[in-house]
């Protein structure tokens, strides 16, 4: 038996082979260190993210969160739903809310539920968290310091948490504008965490550096230039977005603006996993393009 | 599609904002709106919005029907939530953003053109078929969305950005072929043609 377990909603971009594999394989090691055991939502669909509003409308939208709840309930029962990803645990949290505080709503989520013969496991009522919400209020900062075999000394992070693991919901007892978190957990793991990093919560333009790049790399310069101006070594965030959007588009960015960015930007569960004494592919690292290599040089010392 | 919004403008008559409270995501919130402004200034993307929140709010109480409907703004929305946990009101601004823009797009009168409205179609698409995100498929559709030369062209210019993916093994080379999504995808996609259906007949969208 694991001393922590829960319903896993691990999302597309965590699949093998996916934007987001590393975060899920320094996820699953950084449990194993903890002793958290991960059961998924047998056959989990998409959660709709936030751009599925323009042709899911409403219903539709929370059907397919309501069909991930109904599976986890069914198989998973009394286990909180656990998601890595920001965008999973908003969508299915915001889902949840909409359907319990809407009759009629509900009603018709029912009904179409009925069609997969899911009504009857629906009942809406399990937690929806964030991993990190599991990691503080579960575990707690304590415990999490507590396995940490190789203290990351010197490497400076900027915490970047962006939106949606911030907004709307948030993180019990954090700002929205001035979360800490993050950097409690980067302190947790023995490197300097940048507590004034004044773009920690800017959005980076979502599904929109999609749509509307040369918009949202604007976003993306200021966040990645306030770090480089207070001598980061990295980013971090918990988000598989922000992951995504502020790594891979800074060759474009440096075009754009004629800057020179080359930061690596990394997951908490990396870093915890590298101070935890795991190697460089457990914790993901290879799935960098632009290689953290403070973190990988402690991570083979 | 135009009949459906010939029939809702004969519905409300020239109550726009009742159309909107009884059609619009969160809609019935739009009259509790202040005008302090808090939520325009909050936007990232606040200079790329033709209309802000706050004077879409106003613009929709004055009936101004034909220009909320067909403007862009609503899709300059990233769903940050920034309106949202400073609206001093407390009104959920994103989902009536993203409420209005779904209106506007299943009446037929939201800008064809939109890059962001045509790249959110895409990926509906892309989920419904798999059950799950498709993303070597979603991110070519959105390079090819305007034909094959600019596809190439999109596909050439955003090349270093797949390599580094695909060297890292963040991107199935074979995602064209060979990802298998959900299991349940059919039976997802059963009910989503029902919810879909559902959610027409109650707000007049039906063919």
């Amino acid at each position: 038996m694991a001393k922590y377990e829960y319903s896993f909603y691990p999302g597309c971009s965590s699949e093998r082979r996916a934007s987001a594999s590393n975060y899920m394989t320094s996820v699953e090691s950084m449990c194993r260190h903890l002793d958290i055991r991960l059961n998924e939502i047998p056959d989990w669909n998409c959660c709709s993210a936030s751009i599925g509003y323009c042709e899911g409308g409403e219903l539709p939208r929370h059907v397919m969160n309501a069909r991930n709840i109904a599976l986890s309930e069914q198989h998973n029962a009394d286990q909180d739903i656990v998601a890595t990803c920001a965008a999973c645990w908003l969508g299915t949290k915001e889902s949840q809310e909409r359907l319990n505080s809407d009759r009629a709503l509900m009603a018709d989520a029912l009904e179409v539920l009925k069609e997969g013969g899911l009504d009857l496991h629906f009942k809406n009522k399990v937690e929806v968290r964030h991993m990190v919400e599991a990691l503080i209020e579960d575990i707690g900062y304590q415990e999490l310091a507590r396995p940490v075999v190789k203290p990351l000394a010197g490497v400076k992070v900027a915490g970047y948490v962006g939106c949606q693991t911030n907004r709307p919901f948030g993180i019990d007892g954090e700002s929205f504008e001035n979360p800490m978190y993050l950097d409690k957990m980067v302190e947790m793991a023995g490197a300097e965490p940048i507590t004034d990093y004044e773009q920690k919560v800017t959005c980076c333009g979502g599904a929109l550096a999609f749509s509307e790049p040369e918009k949202s790399q604007a976003q993306i310069k200021d966040i990645l230039e306030a770090a480089a101006d207070q001598g980061a070594d990295m980013v971090v965030t918990p988000c598989p977005v922000c992951q995504m959007n502020v790594e891979v588009y800074q060759e474009q960015i440096n075009r754009r603006y004629g800057t020179r960015f080359n930061m690596p930007v990394t997951y908490y569960s990396q870093l915890l996993t590298v101070a935890y004494g795991s190697s460089v592919s457990d914790a993901g690292l290879d799935g960098q393009i632009i290689r953290a290599r403070k973190l990988e040089d402690i991570a083979s010392s | 599609m135009k009949d459906i919004n010939t029939a809702a403008l004969g519905n409300y008559r020239n109550d726009f904002l009742r159309e909107v409270e009884d059609n619009v995501e969160e809609g019935r919130w739009v009259k509790m709106c202040m005008q302090c402004g808090v939520c325009s200034g909050s936007c990232p993307f606040g200079s790329h919005w033709q209309h802000s929140p706050q004077e879409l709010f106003m613009m929709i109480r004055a009936g101004q029907r034909e220009a909320v409907l067909a403007t862009e703004s609503m899709f300059m929305c990233t769903s940050c939530y920034n309106c949202v946990v400073r609206c001093p009101r407390e009104l959920p601004i994103t989902h009536i953003m993203h409420g209005l823009a779904n209106y506007a797009h299943r009446l037929g009168l939201a800008p064809q053109t939109n890059p962001t409205r045509r790249f959110a179609r895409m990926f509906w698409t892309n989920i419904v078929r798999g059950g799950r995100v498709n993303e070597l498929k979603l991110s070519l559709g959105l390079y090819f969305m305007d034909g094959f030369i600019s596809g190439l062209h999109q596909t050439w210019a955003m090349r270093k950005v797949g390599i580094g993916l695909l060297r890292t093994g963040r991107l199935n080379p074979f995602g064209l072929v060979g990802q298998k999504g959900c299991r349940g995808a059919g039976e997802l996609q059963r009910m989503l043609a029902k919810a879909r259906l559902l959610e027409d007949q109650r707000k007049g969208l039906g063919d």
